[in-house]
C-alpha cells in the first residue's frame, strides 16, 4: 500500500485530527453562508456557454470542409462543459441550494452513457465516502487496472498499459460499465439478476447518445452525413480523453495515499478530512483550465467539500494549503505534465509484480516528511 | 395555425431525440424565457392591491401572462409558483388561482397573502410577490392541479364555505359561475376575522348589492359572529345537508365542516394548510443520515427536522410539490392529509405531511 508514512506524510493524534477537523468545517461554514448571486449567475453562465458551444457545433458541420474542425472543437467543449463544471458538479448537489429544477442534484441528466442515479451512486456515495480504501473505493482503478501495491499482482495485469489506453478511449463506457461491478459478477459476489435494471438504465442512455450523435444529426446534414457522424464520434472522443486524463490526476499521481479498511473503522470526521487530503492530488494551470476540468484540478478541495460549488475551490485553496502546511501534511499539486507522467508510471510499475520484498516495504518510522510533495 | 405547428414540431420525438438529455425547454429559454414547448413560464403584467390596512399583512392580486404552453384552469385549482426571490435562490409555493376559469394561453391571477415564512432567504416567496416584483418579473409555474373544481353541470343550489384566504378559490368559482351565467342559486358563507382586513371586499359587497342570485353571508368573527356549526348553517341553508358544498379555509373551519356534513357525501374540502391535530407524539424520530435522534414531538417530520436543525428539501410544506419525499427507512407515519398510516420499510414519504407514529427513521 501507498501508505501514508510512504507518502511523506505523518499521522496526526486525535488531538491534531479534531483541531485540523475543526478548522476544515469553518471553511464550508463560511462559503456555505456566503452562497449567493455570483455562485447562480457563475452556473447560470456557463450553462449559457456549454448551450452556445454545442449549437455553434452543430451548425458548423453544415459549412463544408472549413467548418469541420471548429464544429468538432465547439463539440467537444460543450460537452466537456457538460460532464464536468456542469454534470458533476450539479449531479454532487453542489447548486441544489438555488431551488432550480434544472439544475437540481436529483433531476439532471448529463450527456453521457452513465446514468445519473447509478453514477451518482457509485461517484457521490461509494467513491466519496471510501475514497482511496483498498477493497471499498471502486474507483482505484476503476476494477480493470492494478494501480496500488496492495492490489496483489496477477499476470493479467501485465496488460495495464493497454486496459488504461482502452479505458481512456472508451471513458464513458467504462464509467457506465463500471457501476456494473463486472469483477464483482466473476467473483461471484454479485448476481447478474441485480445488474438487470442498471443494464435497462444503461441500455436507455446508449440508444440515446446513437440516436442524436450517430443517426439524426448526421441524417439532418444530408450529404454531409458521413462527416457529421465522424465529427460527433470525435467530439465524444475528444471529451473521453480528457476527462480520463484530467480524472486520473485526482487520485494516482505520485505521492497520493491509500488507507485500508482497518484504519478507517470508526472514522473521526477530522480522518475522514485527514484521508480526502492525502488520498488526493491537483492539477495548476490557468483559469480556462480549471474550467474545462470543472474545477477537479482541485480534487484536494473538491474531496473536502465534495458539496460546494466548484467555483469556490481556487478560493478554499489558499486557505486549505495553509492550514496543511501548519499540520505538516503534504499538499499534493503540480501542472498537468508532472501529473500525469505520475499516473503513467503508476499504470507501468504495477503491471509488473512487485521487485521489492515484503520486509524491506515496511515503512520506516519517523521517516521525514519529503520535501517538494506540497510544489 | 403557423405557432400550432411550431409548438407540434418542437413538442415531437425528433426534437425531444436531438435535444436530449437536457430537453428543447432548456435551448429555448436561452433565446427567451418566455419560449417553451413543455414548460410554462409566466410574466407579471399587473399587481393590484387588495388589503394595505395598517398593520395587516399586506395582499395582493397578481395578474399573470403565462406561456403559449399553459393549458388554462378550472375554477378552485392551484398552481405552483417558482420566483427567483434573490441571492441566487428560487422559491416555489402553491398558489390558488383566484381569475375566472381560463383556456390554455390566457392570462390568469393568483391572489396572495404577504407572510414571513422563516425558512426562505432572503424574502419568503409571498413577500417578495406582494412588495417586491415588479410588472414583467418572470415566474415559473406548473400546470394548473386540484379536484376541488365546480363540475362542468353545477347544480341547482350549491353552497360555497370559504374562511380566511381560503376565499380565493371560492371567488375564482364565484367569477366563473357569473361568467358562465348560471341561473341556480348559490349560498356564500365566509368567515373572516373582521371587516377592515377583507380581500375581495368591493367586489363582495357588489354582489352583496347586485344579488346575481348569490345569498352572501360574511361572518366576522372579531365582531362576535358565530363560528361554523350545524345549528347555524341548518339556520342559514335548512337541509343543507343534501346541498352540495365547496368548503376551503383554515384545519379549524374545515374541521367544522366536515362534522357537520359527517355522514353525507355533499361536501368537498381543500385544506390550505394540514390539520396540526393528527400527529402523536412518543418514541424516537431518527434522521439516519445525519445520526441525529430527537424525541418524537407528534409535528410533521419536516417540521421536527427542521427543529433538529437540519434543512432538507422541501417546498409547498403541503403535500403538493413532492420537493420533500425522503426515503423512510422504518416506523409508522400518518398523512396528516388523510388520516391514512403506513409502515411500509423504505417507503418515499412526503415529509412536510407525515407526523411519525412511535419510533421511526429517515433518510436525513
Amino acid at each position: 500500500m501507498t501508505t501514508v508514512e510512504k507518502t511523506g506524510n505523518r499521522r496526526l493524534t486525535p488531538e491534531e485530527l479534531e483541531a485540523f477537523g475543526a478548522e476544515l468545517d469553518a471553511i464550508r461554514q463560511r462559503i456555505v453562508a456566503d452562497l449567493g448571486e455570483k455562485d447562480s449567475s457563475y452556473i447560470y453562465d456557463i450553462v449559457k456557454k456549454q448551450r452556445s458551444f454545442e449549437i455553434a457545433g452543430r451548425a458548423l458541420f453544415y459549412l463544408p470542409v472549413i467548418g469541420w474542425v471548429p464544429a468538432v472543437a465547439c463539440l467537444s467543449i460543450s460537452k466537456i462543459l457538460d460532464n464536468m463544471e456542469i454534470g458533476h458538479n450539479v449531479m454532487h448537489g453542489q447548486y441544489d441550494w438555488m431551488g432550480d429544477p434544472d439544475l437540481n442534484s436529483r433531476m439532471f441528466e448529463w450527456d453521457n452513457v452513465c446514468p445519473s442515479d447509478q453514477w451518482k451512486y457509485s461517484h457521490n456515495y461509494i467513491h466519496h465516502t471510501f475514497t482511496n480504501i483498498l477493497g471499498k473505493d471502486r474507483d482505484i482503478g476503476y476494477g480493470i487496472l492494478r494501480m496500488d501495491e496492495d492490489q496483489k499482482w496477477h499476470p493479467y495485469f501485465l496488460g495495464n498499459p493497454l486496459y488504461a489506453f482502452l479505458l481512456m478511449i472508451f471513458f464513458e463506457w467504462g464509467v457506465a460499465l463500471h457501476d456494473l461491478e463486472v469483477e464483482n459478477l466473476v467473483a461471484g459476489k454479485r448476481k447478474l439478476s441485480e445488474n438487470a435494471e442498471m443494464h435497462r438504465g444503461i441500455m436507455k442512455k446508449v440508444k440515446r447518445q446513437a440516436l442524436k450523435d450517430y443517426v439524426l444529426f448526421p441524417l439532418l446534414s444530408g450529404p454531409m452525413a458521413p462527416l457529421t457522424f465522424l465529427g460527433n464520434a470525435t467530439a465524444n472522443l475528444v471529451r473521453n480523453i480528457w476527462a480520463f486524463n484530467i480524472i486520473f490526476c485526482g487520485h494516482f499521481p505520485a505521492g497520493v495515499a491509500s488507507f485500508s479498511q482497518e484504519e478507517c473503522e470508526d472514522e473521526t470526521q477530522g480522518h475522514w478530512y485527514y484521508r480526502q487530503l492525502l488520498g488526493s492530488a491537483n492539477i495548476t494551470g490557468s483559469r480556462t483550465f480549471h474550467i474545462m476540468s470543472g474545477n477537479l484540478s482541485h480534487q484536494i478541495e473538491h474531496h473536502l467539500f465534495p458539496d460546494l460549488p466548484a467555483r469556490r475551490y481556487p478560493e478554499i485553496a489558499e486557505e486549505v494549503r495553509e492550514i496543511c502546511e501548519r499540520y505538516g501534511l503534504a499538499y499534493n499539486t503540480g501542472p498537468l505534465r508532472k501529473q500525469l507522467t505520475g499516473v503513467f508510471k503508476k499504470i507501468c510499475k504495477y503491471a509488473l509484480p512487485d521487485r521489492k520484498s515484503r520486509a524491506t516495504a515496511a515503512p520506516a518510522q519517523g521517516e521525514p516528511a519529503l520535501e517538494g510533495v506540497a510544489a | 395555425m403557423a405557432l400550432d405547428l411550431g409548438g407540434r414540431i418542437l413538442r415531437s420525438r425528433t426534437v425531444a431525440a436531438l435535444a436530449s438529455p437536457h430537453g428543447i425547454d432548456r435551448y429555448l429559454t436561452q433565446i427567451n424565457p418566455m419560449l417553451a414547448a413543455h414548460e410554462v413560464r409566466a410574466r407579471i403584467t399587473d399587481i393590484r392591491p387588495e388589503v394595505s390596512a395598517p398593520g395587516a399583512p399586506r395582499v395582493a392580486t397578481v395578474t399573470l401572462q403565462p406561456t403559449s404552453t399553459w393549458r388554462g384552469h378550472r375554477a378552485g385549482q392551484h398552481v405552483t409558483v417558482g420566483v427567483d426571490t434573490g441571492e441566487g435562490r428560487r422559491t416555489t409555493r402553491v398558489f390558488t388561482v383566484s381569475s375566472t376559469e381560463g383556456k390554455p394561453g390566457e392570462p390568469l391571477a393568483i391572489t396572495v397573502r404577504a407572510h414571513d415564512d422563516e425558512h426562505a432567504t432572503p424574502y419568503s416567496i409571498s413577500k417578495y410577490l406582494t412588495e417586491r416584483a415588479t410588472v414583467g418579473t418572470l415566474v415559473h409555474l406548473s400546470q394548473a392541479e386540484g379536484d376541488f373544481v365546480l363540475p362542468d353541470r353545477v347544480p341547482e343550489h350549491i353552497v360555497l364555505i370559504s374562511g380566511g384566504s381560503g376565499i380565493t378559490p371560492v371567488m375564482s368559482m364565484l367569477r366563473s359561475l357569473q361568467r358562465r351565467t348560471h341561473r341556480g342559486k348559490v349560498t356564500f358563507l365566509h368567515w373572516a376575522p373582521s371587516a377592515d382586513r377583507q380581500i375581495f371586499a368591493d367586489e363582495l359587497e357588489e354582489i352583496r348589492h347586485q344579488g346575481h342570485g348569490i345569498d352572501l353571508h360574511v361572518l366576522h368573527t372579531a365582531d362576535g359572529a358565530p363560528y361554523l356549526s350545524p345549528a347555524l348553517l341548518e339556520k342559514l341553508v335548512p337541509g343543507y345537508r343534501d346541498v352540495p358544498t365547496w368548503a376551503c379555509g383554515p384545519a379549524s373551519l374545515i374541521e367544522a365542516a366536515q362534522a357537520a356534513y359527517e355522514g353525507t357525501d355533499s361536501l368537498q374540502v381543500e385544506y390550505f394548510k394540514p390539520p396540526r391535530t393528527a400527529g402523536v407524539a412518543g418514541g424516537e424520530m431518527e434522521f439516519a443520515t445525519t445520526g441525529r435522534t430527537v424525541a418524537n414531538d407528534g409535528a410533521t417530520i419536516l417540521d421536527q427536522a427542521e427543529a433538529a436543525g437540519l434543512t432538507p428539501e422541501s417546498g409547498c410544506r403541503m403535500g403538493i410539490c413532492f420537493s420533500c419525499v425522503t426515503n423512510k427507512s422504518s416506523g409508522r407515519v400518518r398523512n396528516v392529509l388523510t388520516g391514512e398510516t403506513s409502515e411500509l420499510p423504505d417507503e418515499q414519504i412526503r415529509i412536510c405531511v407525515s407526523t411519525p407514529e412511535g419510533d421511526c427513521s429517515v433518510d436525513l
